[in-house]
C-alpha cells in the first residue's frame, strides 16, 4: 500500500538526516520524499511517499512523532489532497518528428522547455496520473532522461 | 552581564542541572573545558578508556535514577563511547554524553581526530546536537537534560567544537525548554483505564508482565498495590527485576528465554496480558505467532511506538506507567481466579528454578550465596552471557534499581564500569559485578579507576576458561563444534588485581565459597573474586531461539 504522509519539521541543519536516518535503520521503504520551507521560515514540510502495510505505515507515522524535530504529521492518505509532481523529460527526437512530439505533449497539458537538435525537453506539472500518461506518451519516442521533483502533497477541505 | 565562554557555561549549565558527578577521559578538542573542570566544583571520574565511562555514567544513572553525565573528546574517544551510547539507549537510560569536536571551520576537512559524532550516534541517542554557535549553548543543554530524563528516557549526545568551547557570549540561564515537537504523553486516557479495568476483573487467566518502565518510572510501589489488590501474578523482564519482590507468593520471577518455567507457562495460558513498560522484545515472546494465544493484551507504555510493534494490543494505555497504576488501582478489585493460582502453584512446585546440588563449584550456588551474605541488600551489576542469566535467576530481587545489567543491546564489558558508577551514586551500598572470564576482559582496564578512587566494588568472575553462553549453544544446536569460544590465554586474575592494588581472592571448592565472599565483603577495596567453576554448566531453562516460549529445554519436571 501505498501512503503519503506530510511531516512538518524543525527548519534546521541535521533534520533531513534524522529523518532519512530513521528510515534506513528501520527498513522502512521511501518511494519519494519531497522537502522545502513552509509559511514560518522556522518550519519546513516534507512530503513522503511511502509503501508498506498497515503495520509498517503505523510504526513510520509514531517513529516519526518520536524524533524530537518532527513537530506534527499528517497522513494525508486518510484525508481529502491535492498533490502535485514536476517532471522534466528530455526526449530524443529528428528532424522529422520534432513536431509530432511538440504536438503530442501539447494534448496532454504538458510544456515544451528547450528545444535543441537531438532532443526536446519537456516540463509538466501534475498528479502521478498526469506525469504517467506523459511518460506513456513519450516513451515511442525514446526518452533519454527523466528527472522527478517526487510528490508533494495538501490536505483540501472536503467538497460536500 | 559579563560574558562567559562555552566551556564555562557548560560548566555552570551542568551545576544548574544539578550535576555532581562526570565520568570521562581529556583530549585535545577538551582541553578549553577541562581547564575549567580543574578548579570547578564538579567531581570529575578519570575511567581508562571512553567506554568505561560511558558504562559508569549508565550505571550510576540506572542505580540513582539521576541521568549519568560523560565525556570523551573528539574522534576516538567519541567513537569510543558508542558503545556505551547505544547500551544506554536500548534500555532507555538517561544520559548526557558531551564530546569534543574539532574547531566549526575544520569541521567536514577529516581534521586530526575529527569523526562525525552526530551522523554516528543519530540512530543511538534519543536525540544529538552538534553546537556551532556558543550562543546556542545553553540552550541546547537545558534541552538535553529535558529531553534524557522526559518520557522515554535515553542518551542524548552534545558535540562542542573546540573554538564554541573558548567563544564568548552573555549567559542568560534558559530556565525551561521549550520543544514544540517534543511532549510526552504522561496522564493515561481515562477511558482506557476504564476498559483496561473492566477487562481485568472480569479476567479468568490474568498475568502481569512488568519491564524496566516500572523502573524507570519509580511505579513500583503502585506495581505491588496493582498485583496485591488484584491478587494477579506478576513476571518480569530481565530489566523489570526488583520492579517486584520476588520474594512475594505472587511473584513468578523472570520469563522469557532464560525465564522459569513456571512464568511461562502462566503467559502462554492466560486470558490477559497487562503488559506494563516492556516490549515485547524476542527474548520475552519467542516465537512470535505462538505467543500467547489466548490471550488479550493491554500495554502501558509511555512509548507509543512500542504498542503494538510486536505483537497487536487491545487497549494500549500511553504514558507514564506510576501515573496510570496510581489511577487503575481506583478501579480494580480482588479477581476471583483461584483456579488459575492453583495451576500456576502446579507448576511451580514441579519445575522451580533448580541446578543440580552436589560437591561440585557451580556458578548458580556462587550467586545464591552472595544473595545469602548480602541479604539481598547488594546492588548487582552484570556482564553479558551466562553471568548474566544465572545473576538474573539465583539473585532475588526485592528492590528497584539494584539490578544493572545490558538487557537490550548485551554489551559484554557492561558490567563493570556499570558497577564502578553504581558505587558511586550509593558510596555505602555493596555493590557486586557477576561476570564472566570473557566479558571481564573487555574493560578490565577500570581496576585502575576503581582502585585509584578507594571503590570497595567486589567482582564475581564465573570462571569456566570460556565464552560459555555461545558454548552452550554450539553445544546444544551446533554438534559442540567449540569454534573460537575456549579462552586461552587468560590472565592470573588474583595476580592481575594484586598488580592494580586490587585483592585477589581464588575459590576453587565449593566449601570456600561463603568464607571467601564474607572475606571479600570486609574488604575496603576492590576485589576480584575468581570461582573456577564447572566448565560445562550450562542455563536452564531455555527456550531454543525461534520456538514458542513454553517450548523449554532444561529445568522441566
Amino acid at each position: 500500500m501505498r501512503r503519503i504522509i506530510g511531516v512538518l519539521v524543525e527548519n534546521k541543519f541535521g533534520v533531513l538526516a534524522h529523518v532519512s536516518g530513521l528510515f534506513s535503520a528501520r527498513g522502512f521503504n521511501i518511494t519519494s520524499l519531497a522537502v522545502g520551507e513552509t509559511e514560518d521560515p522556522t518550519v519546513s514540510r516534507m512530503t513522503i511517499v511511502v509503501e508498506g502495510d498497515e503495520r509498517t505505515l503505523e510504526q513510520i507515522k509514531k517513529q516519526l512523532n518520536k524524533l524530537i524535530d518532527v513537530i506534527r504529521i499528517h497522513d494525508l492518505t486518510e484525508r481529502n489532497f491535492i498533490d502535485r509532481e514536476l517532471v522534466i523529460v528530455k526526449v530524443k527526437v529528428t528532424s522529422k518528428n520534432r513536431q509530432e512530439v511538440i504536438k503530442a505533449i501539447e494534448t496532454v497539458g504538458a510544456k515544451v522547455a528547450h528545444i535543441g537538435v537531438e532532443a526536446v525537453t519537456i516540463e509538466s506539472a501534475g498528479d502521478r496520473n498526469n506525469i504517467d500518461t506523459l511518460l506513456e506518451l513519450l516513451k515511442p519516442f525514446g526518452i533519454k532522461e527523466v528527472v522527478r521533483t517526487g510528490r508533494i502533497a495538501i490536505a483540501v477541505e472536503d467538497n460536500k | 552581564m559579563s560574558k562567559m565562554t562555552g566551556a564555562e557555561i557548560l560548566i555552570e549549565m551542568l551545576k544548574r542541572e544539578k550535576v555532581e558527578i562526570i565520568f570521562g577521559y581529556p583530549g585535545g578538542s577538551l582541553l578549553p573545558i577541562f581547564d575549567k573542570l580543574y578548579d570547578a566544583d564538579l567531581k570529575f571520574v578519570l575511567t581508562r578508556h571512553e567506554q568505561g565511562a560511558a558504562h559508569a555514567a549508565d550505571g550510576y544513572a540506572r542505580a540513582s535514577g539521576k541521568p549519568g553525565v560523560c565525556m570523551a573528546t573528539s574522534g576516538p574517544g567519541a567513537t569510543n563511547l558508542v558503545t556505551g551510547i547505544a547500551t544506554a539507549y536500548m534500555d532507555s537510560v538517561p544520559m548526557i554524553a558531551i564530546t569534543g569536536q574539532v574547531k566549526t571551520f575544520l569541521i567536514g576537512n577529516d581534521a586530526f581526530q575529527e569523526a562525525d559524532v552526530t551522523g554516528i550516534t543519530r540512530p543511538i541517542t534519543k536525540h544529538n546536537y552538534l553546537v556551532k554557535d556558543v550562543r546556542d549553548l545553553a540552550r541546547v543543554i537545558k534541552e538535553a537534560f529535558h529531553i534524557a530524563t522526559t518520557g522515554r528516557p535515553g542518551p542524548v549526545v552534545i558535540d562542542i567544537p573546540v573554538d564554541v568551547q573558548i567563544h564568548q557570549t552573555e549567559f542568560h540561564y534558559p530556565k525551561d525548554a521549550v520543544i514544540r515537537g517534543y511532549n510526552p504523553t504522561y496522564m493515561g486516557h481515562i477511558g482506557q483505564i476504564k476498559r483496561a479495568a473492566k477487562a481485568i476483573n472480569t479476567s479468568k487467566r490474568p498475568i502481569i508482565y512488568a519491564g524496566g518502565g516500572i523502573i524507570l518510572s519509580g511505579a513500583h510501589k503502585e506495581l505491588y498495590e496493582f498485583s496485591t489488590k488484584t491478587y494477579i501474578p506478576v513476571t518480569t523482564t530481565l530489566l523489570g527485576l526488583g520492579g517486584f519482590p520476588e520474594t512475594h507468593k505472587l511473584s513468578l520471577g523472570m520469563l522469557g528465554m532464560h525465564g522459569t518455567v513456571y512464568a511461562n507457562h502462566a503467559i502462554m495460558d492466560s486470558d490477559l496480558i497487562i503488559a506494563i513498560g516492556s516490549r515485547f522484545d524476542d527474548r520475552v515472546t519467542g516465537k512470535i505467532d505462538e505467543f500467547a494465544p489466548h490471550a488479550k493484551v493491554i500495554h502501558i507504555d509511555i512509548d507509543p511506538s512500542s504498542v503494538s510493534k510486536n505483537i497487536k494490543v487491545d487497549i494500549p494505555i500511553v504514558g507514564d506507567a506510576k501515573k496510570i497504576l496510581n489511577e487503575l488501582n481506583k478501579h480494580v478489585k480482588k479477581v476471583d481466579i483461584q483456579e488459575w493460582l492453583d495451576k500456576i502453584d502446579t507448576w511451580k512446585d514441579k519445575n522451580p528454578l533448580r541446578f543440580q546440588e552436589d560437591d561440585k563449584l557451580r556458578p548458580q550456588y556462587v550467586i545464591r550465596e552472595i544473595y545469602k551474605a548480602t541479604k539481598g541488600d547488594a546492588i548487582i551489576t552484570t556482564e553479558v552471557g551466562q553471568n548474566q542469566m544465572w545473576a538474573a535467576q539465583y539473585y532475588t530481587y526485592t528492590k528497584p534499581r539494584t539490578f544493572l545489567s545490558s538487557g537490550g543491546l548485551g554489551t559484554m564489558g557492561y558490567g563493570f564500569p556499570a558497577a564502578i558508577g553504581a558505587q558511586f551514586a550509593h558510596p555505602d551500598k555493596v555493590v557486586f559485578d557477576i561476570a564472566g572470564d570473557g566479558s571481564i576482559q573487555m574493560n578490565i582496564q577500570e581496576l585502575a579507576t576503581s582502585v585509584s578512587n578507594k571503590l570497595p566494588v567486589k567482582i564475581a568472575i564465573m570462571n569456566n576458561g570460556c565464552l560459555g553462553m555461545v558454548r552452550q549453544w554450539q553445544e546444544l544446536f551446533y554438534e559442540k563444534r567449540y569454534s573460537y569460544t575456549r579462552l586461552q590465554g587468560c590472565p592470573d586474575f588474583v595476580k592481575l588485581a594484586e598488580s592494580y592494588g586490587a585483592v585477589g581472592i581464588r575459590v576453587t571448592k565449593k566449601s570456600e565459597v561463603r568464607s571467601a565472599i564474607e572475606r571479600a565483603l570486609s574488604i575496603k577495596n576492590t576485589v576480584i573474586m575468581d570461582f573456577r567453576v564447572e566448565k560445562e554448566e550450562n542455563v536452564f531453562p531455555m527456550v531454543p531461539a525461534g520456538q514458542a516460549i513454553n517450548r523449554m529445554i532444561g529445568g522441566m519436571a
